[in-house]
């Protein structure tokens, strides 16, 4: 009982802290919008997709991508901000207090995996900018695997912040982590057509498992109209020409196993800071 | 009555560094215990020790009966900690920050109100308790923090270089503050200083230098076990030497000039004049205080803190800080 109430603590005083913040909250919808509409739109006007079939386009298909993209890197800084509470020394009063170190790493998790979901059901508003249609039973299970993933990036970067003194290992981390991550997640190109030694990374990734996930719910509502007459579900196709590799209960069970050692990771990285 | 923190033995080392070289104090219930020593002489790392933050590498510590390495949960919930540095999170309020570490510290819902008003009355912000904590001053920090070290009602409250940074007037006024509460609440105050006019508001001090008790006691008997006043002297390279030799008393040197303890001081002035004539240029007498007992025990002056680029740091931010407020 006493573990649960400090575990709601420490997630309030991070969903707090995250809305409270205006350069971070601007962030929040203006990143996506960023990507979704400059990124997404401008490289959708000069390329297709080799083994796309008609209806797919590249906007379409990088929709679940972006999604993906805006989970990891504000998952990643939420857990990063571990960093930042020990260089204002905030830090210390959390470890010095009569909770366990688990329910310290737990709250910060589940607090990152907050603000995160909530800029995903802002970027799923966007979803008719992009030709998607989603039923409300769909949106709900797009936030469930995606605050699954956010959960396991923010234990993640707890677990990498735990153990680092100063904010200069941050950039690395950025730099050889987060991007090789999003890069390699199929978020930008289908795994399908990438060289085979890159599609054993990809595979490796993650975030792969997280993307092909959204990628199914995302596509899964929406009807396209077939050359030959009649129609076809979007995940459907997508599935037949291998944008969508996996089943859903297969890429949920990878990302629940993948959280739950990442968890354990953050709490064992907490557990050993002074 | 029986005492509220017991060390045995306490030793750290980190790899070829010994901190604590074996530490054995007892501090009574309601005392305010003071811990003096020059930075790196061992206090951050016996306060942490003590607030369970390390593990000692040898002997052990009880606090309000509790031992520090196997019940670390029981002698955090017995403990308020005010850190060296702020640890407050500045982008809530000051009543949010308190709320917070109330329910760290399970503080029951229906006195949490009520105890934080009373704790921020104490400290003078209560008038402040819906302000965010980064435009508060160092002091109105220093101040929360105190009154959030209390909110849990515990029995230590560890007090880590309280004043360092502040302002004299500051100063003046967290010593009240923490007078005030002692006597209110009864709780014992455990704290470490390098400030010597500091450490003489305490009940009892410990000297720690190289991670070893060098003295314990009263800041008076302290003072007294010097026999007798300080005697400072300006004067040639040898009078050091000199000087020991002729009265058979420890002398100490320092920056020009040399310092030893002298019973009846002031009748002792004209016979070292004339004892070295044409080699003294100046001489003062003056009441020992806790420097040269310092002095005494270690053989050195307590050494001026050097700013490292992360004090220097927060200096500038604290002055940007001051300008970006009305």
């Amino acid at each position: 009982m006493q573990a649960i109430q400090a575990i709601y603590t420490i997630w309030l005083r991070e969903f707090k802290v995250s809305i409270r913040e205006r350069s971070r909250l601007v962030a929040m919808f203006a990143q996506p919008l960023l990507y979704l509409l400059v990124v997404g739109k401008g490289l959708t006007s000069a390329m297709t997709l080799r083994t796309a079939p008609g209806g797919i386009d590249y906007l379409k298909f990088m929709f679940p991508g972006i999604i993906g993209m805006s989970l990891l890197f504000t998952s990643i800084f939420a857990g990063a901000s571990t960093i930042w509470d020990r260089e204002f020394g905030f830090l210390k009063e959390v470890l010095v207090a009569p909770v366990s170190r688990g329910a310290v790493a737990l709250g910060k998790s589940l607090g990152g995996a907050t603000t995160a979901t909530i800029q995903a059901i802002i970027l799923l508003a966007l979803a008719p900018v992009v030709g998607v249609s989603l039923t409300a039973a769909v949106v709900a299970k797009i936030l469930v695997v995606a605050f699954l993933i956010s959960f396991a990036v923010t234990s993640l970067g707890v677990a990498i912040a735990g153990r680092m003194k100063s904010m200069q290992g941050f950039q690395m981390i950025m730099n050889f982590l987060v991007m090789p991550l999003y890069f390699l997640s199929g978020a930008m190109f289908p795994l399908s057509t990438a060289p085979g030694w890159m599609k054993i990374l990809m595979r490796v990734d993650p975030l792969t498992y997280g993307v092909d996930a959204l990628r199914g719910l995302v596509f899964s509502s929406t009807l396209i109209q077939l050359p030959l007459g009649g129609t076809q579900r979007l995940s459907v196709l997508a599935r037949a020409t291998g944008l969508i590799r996996w089943s859903l209960g297969f890429d949920v069970g990878v990302i629940t196993v993948v959280a739950l050692v990442l968890a354990a990771a953050g709490a064992m990285s907490l557990s050993g800071a002074e | 009555m029986s005492a509220i923190i017991e060390t045995q033995g306490l030793i750290k080392r980190y790899g070829d560094v010994t901190a604590l070289a074996g530490i054995d104090l007892v501090v009574q219930p309601g005392e305010i215990f003071g811990f003096l020593g020059p930075n790196g002489a061992g206090k951050s790392t016996a306060i942490k020790i003590l607030s369970t933050l390390l593990k000692p590498t040898a002997g052990r510590a009880t606090l309000a009966g509790f031992d520090v390495a196997s019940q670390p949960g029981k002698v955090r919930q017995s403990i308020g900690m005010v850190f060296q540095d702020p640890s407050l999170d500045n982008r809530l309020t000051a009543e949010e920050n308190l709320q917070f570490h109330a329910m760290l510290y399970h503080v029951p819902r229906s006195v949490r109100q009520d105890r934080i008003a009373r704790v921020l009355t104490m400290v003078d912000l209560l008038d402040r308790r819906k302000d965010l904590v980064s435009i508060f001053s160092g002091g109105m920090k220093r101040r929360l923090e105190i009154a959030r070290g209390l909110l849990h009602e515990p029995q230590v409250l560890f007090l880590d270089e309280p004043t360092v940074g502040l302002d004299p007037q500051t100063r003046a006024a967290i010593w009240e503050h923490v007078r005030r509460l002692r006597s209110e609440s009864g709780v014992t105050v455990f704290m470490t200083t390098h400030y010597m006019d500091e450490a003489e508001n305490c009940d009892r001090i410990a000297v720690i230098d190289h991670g070893k008790l060098q003295a314990l006691d009263t800041p008076e008997a302290l003072k007294r076990s010097l026999g007798g006043e300080t005697v400072i002297i300006t004067g040639d390279a040898a009078l050091q030497g000199d000087i020991a030799e002729r009265y058979g008393v420890p002398v100490q040197a320092s920056e020009g000039t040399v310092h030893f303890q002298m019973a009846d001081a002031a009748q002792f002035v004209p016979r070292v004049v004339a004892d070295f004539p044409g080699r003294i240029t100046a001489i003062s007498v003056k009441q020992p205080n806790l420097d040269d007992v310092f002095m005494h025990l270690t053989g050195r002056e307590i050494r001026a803190e050097e700013a490292t680029p992360l004090d220097r740091m927060r200096m500038m931010a604290r002055r940007w800080g001051s300008q970006g407020r009305r």
